[in-house]
Parts: C-alpha cells; sequence; structure tokens
C-alpha cells in the first residue's frame, strides 16, 4: 500500500485526503510521490517546526486505511438485531431478579429508578459490551452471541448513540453546515438528500419549524432536541440509542420514538414521565444498583396511555394557541 | 510499579477522570498515588488528598511543565517506588500543546474535552498524535452528532489510539479505563535512560531569558518572523 503514489492513495481510498488535511500535510504538489518520498522531501527544519513524526504518519496511515475500510463495511454489514442483558448482582452482591433480557430491534424499552439507583452502569455496561469484567458482573450478548471486542475500542462505530436532556449544540455553524460536517464523517454519499431528509423530519417533530440557514446554536429548546433525534435517527452508525428524558415541550415526543424506530434502532430510555414509560411495552426496573424487575405495561396501563395523550394534546394545543396570541377558552379542554 | 502519563489540555477533565479511575482500581485493591505537575497554580491535590489518595504537587513556575516533568520524572517514580504503589499516576497539563511529556514504553493517556471545539484535535500536537489512549469527556453536554465528529477527527489524527468516552461526573467509562491501565506484568524501578517518545520544541530567544524589552535589538537567538505578504 505505501508503494502507491499519493494520487494513486486517493484515487483508491478517497477518504485519505481527511487524513492528510487532519495532519497539515500539503501534498497538492507531490502526488506522484509515495507518501514516504513525500515526507522524505521535506526538510529538517519544517519536520522540527510542525512536530512530524514521519514513521509514526506513515504506520498511522496504514491504520488509518484499515479502520475506514472496515467502517465502510461495517457500515453494509453491521446489522445489530438484538441485544440480551444477561443477570449480574447488584450493589449488595445479591443476584439479579430477571432470567434475560432481549431487546430486539424497533423496540423500545424504559428504565425507571431513583438518581444514584445504577441507570448509568446500566448504560455503561451495554456500551463496554460487559463480559462478567464489570462491577455488576452482567454478560451483554448481541444477536445473541458473545459480542465482537470491536464495539468496545473503535472509535467510529459505537454501539450506543445517546440523547439527553441537558445537550446542546456547541458549535458556531448553520443547521446546513452542520449536517454536512456530520454526513462527511459518517462517509455518506449522498449529501444533500441526507440533509433534506433530516430536515424533514426535524420539522415534523418540532412545533416551531426551521430552515437549513438557521444557525445550530440559535434553534429553540424544542428545535434542537427535534434536530438531534432526527439526526441520530438518521445519520448516527450507532444502533442503540439511550435517551435521557425528553422534555415536553415544542416536540412531538411519539413521533420522535416513532421514527427512531423506524430507522431499526434498539431504544431504552430513561424516564419518569408516565406518557413515555408506557410508551414502552416493557420497563426496566433498577433499585440499588440492580435490575429490581422487568414490567411488561399492562392493558390497563395502556388504556391509560390513551387519557395521558389527550391531557398531553390539549396542553400542546394551548401552548401553540399562546404561541399564536389567542386567549385560552375552556371550550379547548371539552372538544376531547 | 504501573507507571501511567496522564496529559491534556487545562480543564479538560483530567482529574476528575483520574479520580474516578482510581475509584474503580481501589475496588480491586490496587493502591494508586498521583502527582501532579502545572504551571503557576494547582489545588487538585486538595481533592486527591480528600479521596485519600497519596500526592505530591510540583509547581514549574518559569519553566514549561512539560521541561520540568522530564527533568523530575526520576525523582517522582522514586517516591512512587518508596510508597509500593501498585500504580503511580502523572497529571501535567500541556500549556502549547506542542510538547508531549509521554515516555517510550509507558502507557500515555491524553484527555480531551468535547468542547473544546471541532478543530482542536487538529492543533494539539504529539500530545494527541502520540498517546496510547485517547480518553474524551463533556461528552453528556454536545449532541451525539458533535460527539461523533470530535472523535472522527481524534482517529484521523491518532488512528492507533483507542478512544474512549467518560463522564467525568458520573464516572461513566471510567472502570473501563482502569482495566486498560493496569498491566500485571509492568514493574518501573527506575526511568533512567529512558526516551521522551517526542523531543520538546526547541526554544531560548531572549525572552526565554527573561528580555522583557520590545524591538528588533533585543531579538536574539531562535526568532522568527510571522509572515504578513507584502
Amino acid at each position: 500500500m505505501m508503494d502507491l503514489t499519493i494520487r494513486e492513495l486517493e484515487e483508491k481510498y478517497p477518504f485519505v485526503v481527511g487524513y492528510f488535511e487532519a495532519h497539515k500535510l500539503d501534498v497538492e504538489d507531490h502526488k506522484d510521490k509515495s507518501f514516504r518520498e513525500y515526507l522524505d522531501s521535506l526538510s529538517e527544519d519544517y519536520v522540527e517546526e510542525w512536530a512530524i513524526n514521519k514513521e509514526k504518519l506513515i504506520q498511522d496511515l496504514e491504520i488509518y486505511i484499515k479502520q475506514m475500510k472496515e467502517f465502510l463495511g461495517i457500515k453494509e454489514d453491521m446489522g445489530v438485531n438484538s441485544l440480551t442483558i444477561l443477570p449480574g448482582h447488584d450493589k449488595s452482591g445479591n443476584k439479579e431478579r430477571f432470567g434475560e433480557l432481549t431487546i430486539s430491534k424497533s423496540e423500545i424499552v424504559s428504565i425507571v429508578g431513583p438518581t444514584g439507583s445504577g441507570k448509568s452502569r446500566l448504560l455503561a455496561d451495554i456500551e463496554w459490551t460487559a463480559m462478567k469484567d464489570t462491577p455488576t458482573g452482567r454478560t451483554i450478548l448481541i444477536n445473541g452471541e458473545l459480542p465482537d471486542k470491536k464495539w468496545r475500542f473503535s472509535s467510529n462505530n459505537k454501539l450506543v448513540a445517546q440523547l439527553s436532556q441537558n445537550m446542546n449544540f456547541v458549535m458556531d455553524l448553520t443547521v446546513r453546515e452542520f449536517l454536512e460536517l456530520h454526513a462527511a464523517s459518517r462517509l455518506v454519499e449522498d449529501v444533500e438528500g441526507t440533509i433534506d431528509r433530516i430536515i424533514d423530519e426535524a420539522n415534523k417533530l418540532a412545533g416551531e419549524k426551521f430552515d437549513l440557514n438557521t444557525p445550530v446554536t440559535a434553534l429553540s429548546g424544542g428545535q434542537s432536541r427535534a434536530l438531534m433525534i432526527a439526526d441520530t435517527a438518521i445519520l448516527s452508525s450507532s444502533p442503540i440509542v439511550l435517551i435521557d428524558e425528553i422534555e415536553n415541550a415544542g416536540i412531538d415526543r411519539k413521533k420522535a420514538l416513532e421514527l427512531l424506530v423506524s430507522r431499526d434502532k434498539i431504544v431504552l430510555m430513561a424516564t419518569h414521565d408516565p406518557i413515555l414509560a408506557l410508551m414502552a411495552n416493557r420497563r426496566i426496573v433498577i433499585k440499588n444498583g440492580g435490575i429490581d424487575k422487568v414490567i411488561e405495561t399492562s392493558k390497563e396501563e395502556k388504556e391509560l396511555l390513551v387519557e395521558l395523550e389527550k391531557m398531553d394534546n390539549i396542553i400542546q394545543r394551548m401552548r401553540n394557541e399562546l404561541r399564536c396570541g389567542q386567549q385560552l377558552n375552556i371550550q379547548l379542554t371539552m372538544e376531547n | 510499579m504501573n507507571l501511567i502519563v496522564f496529559s491534556g489540555p487545562p480543564s479538560s477533565g483530567k482529574t476528575s477522570v483520574i479520580l474516578k479511575t482510581i475509584e474503580a482500581l481501589k475496588q480491586r485493591d490496587i493502591s494508586v498515588g498521583v502527582v501532579k505537575f502545572d504551571c503557576l497554580y494547582t489545588d487538585d491535590d486538595v481533592l486527591y488528598e480528600k479521596a485519600g489518595i497519596p500526592v505530591k504537587k510540583g509547581l514549574s513556575g518559569a519553566l514549561c511543565p512539560d521541561h520540568f516533568f522530564a527533568s523530575n520524572i526520576e525523582e517522582v517514580v522514586q517516591w512512587g517506588n518508596s510508597l509500593k504503589l501498585d500504580m503511580l499516576i502523572t497529571e501535567s497539563a500541556g500549556l502549547c500543546n506542542r510538547c508531549s511529556p509521554y515516555i517510550k514504553n509507558i502507557k500515555g493517556v491524553c484527555v480531551i474535552d468535547n468542547l473544546s471545539g471541532i478543530n482542536t484535535p487538529k492543533k494539539i500536537g504529539p500530545m494527541l498524535k502520540s498517546a496510547d489512549i485517547v480518553v474524551i469527556t463533556k461528552g453528556d453536554i454536545v449532541s451525539q452528532a458533535e460527539r461523533e465528529v470530535f472523535a472522527s477527527k481524534v482517529s484521523s489524527v491518532n488512528p492507533k489510539a483507542i478512544t474512549m468516552h467518560i463522564n467525568g461526573l458520573t464516572g461513566q467509562g471510567a472502570y473501563e479505563l482502569s482495566t486498560l491501565l493496569y498491566d500485571e506484568d509492568q514493574n518501573i524501578e527506575t526511568v533512567e535512560g529512558m526516551e521522551l517518545r517526542f523531543p520538546m520544541p526547541s526554544a531560548l530567544c531572549s525572552y526565554c531569558l527573561g528580555e522583557t524589552r520590545i524591538g528588533k535589538e533585543y531579538q536574539m537567538g531562535n526568532v522568527r518572523k510571522i509572515d504578513l505578504g507584502d
């Protein structure tokens, strides 16, 4: 591979351009040289000035190409169809009280339990694909089998994507630039089409619409969350999404979950909001660092959910009326 | 004794990550001590003391903290050995992002945070590029997309490193890091004769030597001029 000229490298592996750029290597006038020849052509002063480590750059380029090839390959056949949690023990060493918990793709499971009860630990176990080697002694299976170690160490293919209440956009970019950047890091081919799909889905979720030229830092809380969810659903490669509450303002939470599920994600959702908790068919109860039980959402609870959604709709509609400068009246609550 | 070198820009979360990682190591009865290197001020030693961790601090004052590190690391290792520690962690903040305190054959961990900006991985030199493990912090407050973009930028400058996300507040990920750090077979009695992974920048201009006056006639030694074009 290292015998190829830079031009040949770029033709064969277009992503190497990103590597050269990240290392601020200007290869423009050296395309006919091999990478080593190019590095050897740099003056000693230049090498020292810019802290260039030739041998490491060459080794790393090979690793980089290998990783990116794997990443592109994985994108096609990374199918995670199910996640299984096998019991470990709680903080006091008692065995967890469930046999085995398998969650399939397009399924939502909620997680409940007081702060500090061990929700973060459960998530970390999943993220690290625990093999009885974490403090809880749990085992995580992917597709019913002991998982490949790649899930632990690959920086581009994390098993779990996270969405939480505290998250903000910190980059100073417009929505379009932001999505382009994310798409580029995921080596997406149809960038334009992907961006259009994301903004379209995000606007279906957001109470107030926004466009591609809005700076991400100027989005409202609801719009930000809508964009984060649409982006995670469509662009993130992680097959499992963990949600830490979704605030009930400016976003259609039901549609948000439907979107994630429609993209074959496995959704785990920590929440104490009854509407969200009951949308899941099962919920994990965590106590003292361990899974205390797994409850199936009962028929009665599903009926209750319908009532709760009606109440929620009333509140949402009043919110919109307020936004439009109208006066609220009691009729609104009666129409349901 | 194991020796681990932690490095990273100021306020990236090194101390929080180390504290959470030591908690996990303690559960496995591994005794850990810390030496904190800084430039003018640090009170991180108090945090370590509170957690019951043997700690020493070294302030480099007018010297570059990384140069100070290189001239003191042997004494520090001897201190760790005299306490019969299983693991000694050194923590130092790079100031100009050009130096790196990593030593060949000694594990080097770089801590950087998601808030530092998307181009930061490009700006940090050998401190990031030659680390064995890169820990990315503050992932709980930025979007999933930014985490993914940031991680991919890190892996494009250092594809060989293991990249991990750690939440310094909850400790999520710290247990996992602890399993990568401790190596039963490593026993460092001295670092005498070992080598830094990367040479530190050549300096020594008149300002290094205490010159304060500005102007051509006061500039001596290794001086370079900015290229402003015509």
